[in-house]
């Protein structure tokens, strides 16, 4: 299928950037959206033009390092995927498609299409952990019986890849879903319920601190999440930090 | 909710929450009272006298509601200025409607039309009110014939229909508010239950449209009697 592609350039960090237009021909619809951007960085590469910079990794879905806002959506518009794994079958010989960077305060644009996620590692360093000694005395978390949901539930929110396409589609650039999956994964173990109530205050403050707007709970981030997280987590957040600011010294 | 640098964004949403389940409850017995005025004038006249003239309700509650009121209303500004300005490069390309409803995505909106008929409203009945009690000092609630003035007070209102266009019209955007609202409060102070959420999703559907409906309901039919 032949494309146009309209894509945000952007030189550095303190460029004004704008949105450039492409053409790119004979693209499979068995290719994934990265492997298309591919041939189009070759073919600038051929003329002697810059190639678009755009994050990406595992290209299987599970490192979260790919981004990108498809025609207005987050990883494109397919759902349950990310960018790697959207299908080019999903679009029609002849589309324009728009790619522009996750847009948010939180999340800088570096160059082009990369934005700069490291607000979520800052959140993550705030109380995303458990503190274990891992000297060689460390007993097996198997001894611990979990029930079985409560297991599955903390493993569902520990699904969380980190991508930030909660916020890039929020309208308000929140970023509680992510919060409220790192919150919720150990929430539901209890191996973590012991840092319960300081980690849920400081991952809060560390989010706001970082710049992300509020949540409105329109419900559009547990849409777009690749990985399916479930604004139960956003609510089992609100609860624990309720209660930690309530109890809490 | 605050950790002594200022309110959190959690703390934030469950105050706009609260607020809201408070004026939920005060929409509730509104919407109650004024529909004794279909049913029974004399009712109406005697519950409004009671409301008026209470002074737990004029004294205590009253201004509470004021409060409940003036906070949503700077809180929902107050988040929203915020929530724009997380975002300060917007989308070339943004298609909000693929993944969120309308009135999730509009609250700003919906609310500063209500916000809007509040002061329809408030000019229309709140201030007379003052007037006649608290200036002139009559606190009696009887017109000049020594009957209770309010029956006639609220029939007299819906007589012009540019009035009864805006009530209508602010009823319906009251009820967008309160589609998603509604639910949203449960989430937003932490309720969100695989058992209980599609009751309570159910329940406020049935509320934003019901109550709207009823005040619409109360607008035209002393809109139609009284023309009749």
């Amino acid at each position: 299928m032949n494309l146009t592609l309209k894509i945000w350039r952007q030189k550095d960090s303190n460029d004004t950037g704008k949105m450039v237009s492409y053409n790119v021909t004979d693209i499979s619809d068995h290719m994934s959206f990265l492997e298309m951007l591919d041939v189009l960085n070759e073919q600038l590469v051929n003329s002697g033009d810059a190639p678009v910079a755009f994050d990406h990794d595992c290209r299987e879905g599970i490192c979260g390092m790919c981004s990108l806002q498809i025609n207005g959506e987050a990883h494109g518009p397919d759902r349950g995927v990310t960018t790697c794994q959207l299908h080019m079958r999903m679009f029609k010989d002849g589309d324009t498609i728009t790619i522009e960077p996750f847009r948010a305060k939180a999340f800088p644009v570096i160059k082009d299409l990369v934005v700069d996620r490291s607000a979520f590692d800052r959140i993550q360093q705030a109380g995303g952990y458990i503190s274990v000694n891992t000297s060689g005395n460390t007993q097996d978390a198997n001894s611990i019986p979990i029930p079985k949901a409560d297991a599955d539930e903390a493993m569902d929110a520990a699904t969380c890849i980190g991508c930030g396409a909660c916020v890039a589609t929020c309208k308000n650039a929140s970023a509680m879903l992510f919060v409220g999956a790192k919150v919720s994964q150990y929430a539901l173990l209890p191996q973590g319920r012991v840092e319960a109530k300081e980690r849920v205050m400081n991952m809060v403050n560390q989010m706001d601190k970082e710049g992300f707007g509020n949540c409105t709970n329109t419900g559009a981030c547990e849409v777009e999440c690749p990985k399916g997280i479930s604004l139960t987590t956003i609510a089992r957040m609100n609860r624990e930090y309720l209660s930690a600011s309530v109890t809490k010294d | 909710m605050s950790t002594g640098k200022g309110m959190t964004s959690v703390g934030r949403k469950v105050l706009m929450a609260l607020s809201g389940f408070f004026l939920l409850i005060f929409l509730l017995q509104h919407s109650a009272i004024n529909f004794l005025s279909v049913i029974s004038p004399d009712m109406f006249n005697e519950v409004s006298h009671f409301m008026g003239t209470n002074p737990v309700v004029q004294f205590a509650l009253q201004p509470v509601l004021a409060f409940g009121v003036f906070f949503h209303l700077i809180m929902g500004i107050v988040l929203e200025m915020q929530n724009r300005n997380a975002r300060p490069i917007k989308y070339v390309d943004n298609r909000p409607g693929a993944n969120a409803s309308w009135m999730s995505r509009n609250m700003i909106i919906t609310g500063i039309m209500v916000m809007l008929f509040l002061a329809i409203h408030f000019y229309d009945f709140w201030l007379p009110e003052l007037n006649v009690k608290f200036i002139k000092g009559d606190m009696t609630g009887l017109n000049t014939e020594g009957q209770y003035r309010y029956y006639e007070e609220l029939r007299h209102k819906f007589v012009d229909p540019i009035r009864v266009v805006l009530y209508v019209l602010s009823f319906v955007f009251l009820s967008l508010h309160l589609l998603h609202g509604f639910q949203s409060a449960f989430q937003s102070v932490g309720f969100n239950h695989n058992k209980y959420t599609p009751t309570i999703k159910k329940l406020g559907n049935i509320y934003a449209i019901l109550i709207p409906f009823v005040f619409i309901f109360i607008a035209v039919y002393h809109f139609i009697t009284k023309t009749a």
